[in-house]
């Protein structure tokens, strides 16, 4: 095949797949309109994905803030502005930090989970069972997973963020000689709401991201243990390249002047 | 009647069904057979409407599947599904009232736990396995929990995909028999695939062999020694040689 024709069949498939999961996405919110809504499978995910994702979080939030107020600390000094490490912080974590930070761990935690637990249910035709019993797949299995990591994981951001700078806290007044109520008081002097709210938000549209992933993987895996670590691997690269991509243009839509 | 009319399907290349034409009546039990991979699977699959087909029209009652309502068609049907497709996270009592506690079968919990109690016992299970979980059973119970779920909601179809496959000779008879007992007692239509010939003499009143994506054989389980069709008259004395090609 002539490169090409092999270019075009590549554009191609990514188009089909574009399209593939725009469908499967839209199929899943239009489950939303459409009741029953099993309530309990959306309070096992909550719990599966918000309150067992927290020690995660918690961890990477805590070493990442602390490595900021290092780095902010060392690159300060160079020009003479070690004392801006209580706003970088801050601003570095709710803006972009603590929403990727908790995207990505979101991807590499929930959505291999979710991709490898319906692509084994595929592969055992449980999904298969499901619809002989009457009950639609999309609303028993994708709704409640996507639903719940949209709710949960902007709650997660927001814990992730507060941690951070907790993170950046503890190592500059520990090891730098920052002032505990200066810091504190710097910190929530120079944030502002739409910081929050843009973090949050972000949060919100990685949980989406990231559950869709999972489960459109799962329910497209291929045959045997192959395709179950195929549809998991495929979905953590999916929701990883996606939720950075959706980073960027969340920022651009929230910060550019 | 459940009736498939000239059925296709294909998967890529792989043409499956090159079209089916079956009738299974009402209150009867049909055994499929026929060699692996000639889409036995799809064939039942294609009439639950979890396949669908790429040509020709399948009816239940004279209504076509792919029109009914989805919800009130499924109703009408249990599936045991050749590996119990048993899910996981639910205890079994869970998964045999799986249609009870939800849906517009839902009944309040307790009635829901009695029901499935009752089926697990109608297939030889105590009450001591309800609040298990699938992983924590053997083979053949899973596949007792499989057809008590089946069962679950009183079904007036159910289709049974290699329901001895996987088990011992005792196992499979006892498999056999529950079944056998089930359709009789219920007076349920039974479709059910396997290649075991032990299975189909014991459940079936017709049989209908499915070679080459067509039916190549129908008629009631007493003929089925007397046909002088070489495929039939291969499979079911399980001979290497003739018409079907067997790759060693």
């Amino acid at each position: 095949m002539n490169p090409l024709a092999r270019l075009g069949q590549a554009t191609l498939g990514s188009l089909a797949a574009v399209g593939r999961v725009t469908i499967f996405a839209w199929d899943t919110l239009t489950h939303l309109l459409r009741p029953p809504i099993y309530l309990r499978e959306v309070m096992i995910s909550l719990f599966q994905i918000g309150w067992l994702s927290l020690p995660v979080v918690g961890l990477t939030a805590v070493f990442t803030g602390g490595a900021l107020a290092l780095q902010i600390y060392a690159g300060g000094a160079r020009f003479n502005a070690e004392a801006v490490v209580p706003q970088i912080v801050a601003i570095g974590m709710v803006r972009e930090l603590g929403p990727v930070l908790v995207g990505l761990m979101i991807a590499a935690r929930v959505t291999s989970s979710i991709a490898a637990e319906i692509a084994t249910m595929k592969v055992t035709e449980q999904i298969d069972a499901l619809t002989t019993l009457s009950t639609n797949p999309m609303k028993y299995l994708t709704l409640p997973r996507v639903l719940a990591a949209t709710l949960v994981v902007p709650a997660l951001v927001a814990v992730g963020d507060v941690i951070g700078i907790f993170g950046g806290y503890a190592v500059a007044t520990g090891t730098l000689g920052f002032n505990p109520a200066t810091y504190i008081r710097n910190t929530v002097d120079f944030l502002e709401l739409s910081d929050i709210v843009s973090s949050l938000i972000k949060g919100a549209v990685f949980g989406f991201i990231a559950s869709l992933m999972g489960c459109y993987f799962g329910m497209h895996s291929g045959r045997g243990a192959q395709g179950v670590g195929k549809a998991t691997k495929g979905s953590v690269e999916a929701a990883a390249v996606l939720i950075l991509a959706a980073n960027f243009v969340l920022t651009g839509i929230f910060f550019s002047v | 009647m459940i009736s498939l009319r000239d059925v296709h399907k294909a998967f890529g290349e792989n043409q499956v069904l090159r079209g089916v034409d079956l009738e299974i009546p009402l209150g009867t039990s049909t055994v499929i057979i026929g060699g692996s991979g000639t889409g036995k699977s799809v064939m039942l699959k294609a009439v639950l409407g979890l396949v669908a087909p790429d040509r020709g029209k399948i009816t239940l009652d004279g209504e076509d599947v792919t029109k009914a309502d989805r919800d009130a068609f499924l109703a009408r049907f249990g599936m045991l599904f050749q590996g119990g497709a048993l899910f996981d996270s639910l205890t079994v009592w869970q998964n045999v009232a799986f249609r009870l506690l939800r849906g517009s079968l839902k009944r309040p919990k307790s009635e829901a736990r009695k029901v499935a109690l009752e089926k697990l016992r109608r297939v030889g299970l105590t009450a001591d396995v309800a609040d298990r979980y699938p992983a924590e059973l053997s083979g053949g119970m899973q596949k007792r929990v499989g057809l008590a779920r089946a069962i679950a909601a009183e079904p007036e179809i159910i289709f049974f995909d290699e329901p001895t496959t996987g088990l011992d000779p005792i196992m499979a008879g006892v498999i056999n028999d529950l079944i056998r007992e089930i359709v009789t007692e219920m007076g349920a239509t039974a479709m059910t695939i396997t290649h075991d010939m032990t299975s189909v003499r014991a459940i079936a009143d017709n049989v209908a062999m499915l070679h080459g994506g067509r039916i190549r054989w129908t008629g009631p389980v007493d003929d089925m020694d007397r046909c002088d069709d070489p495929y039939v008259d291969q499979f079911i004395h399980g001979r290497a040689e003739g018409p079907i090609e067997a790759i060693r």
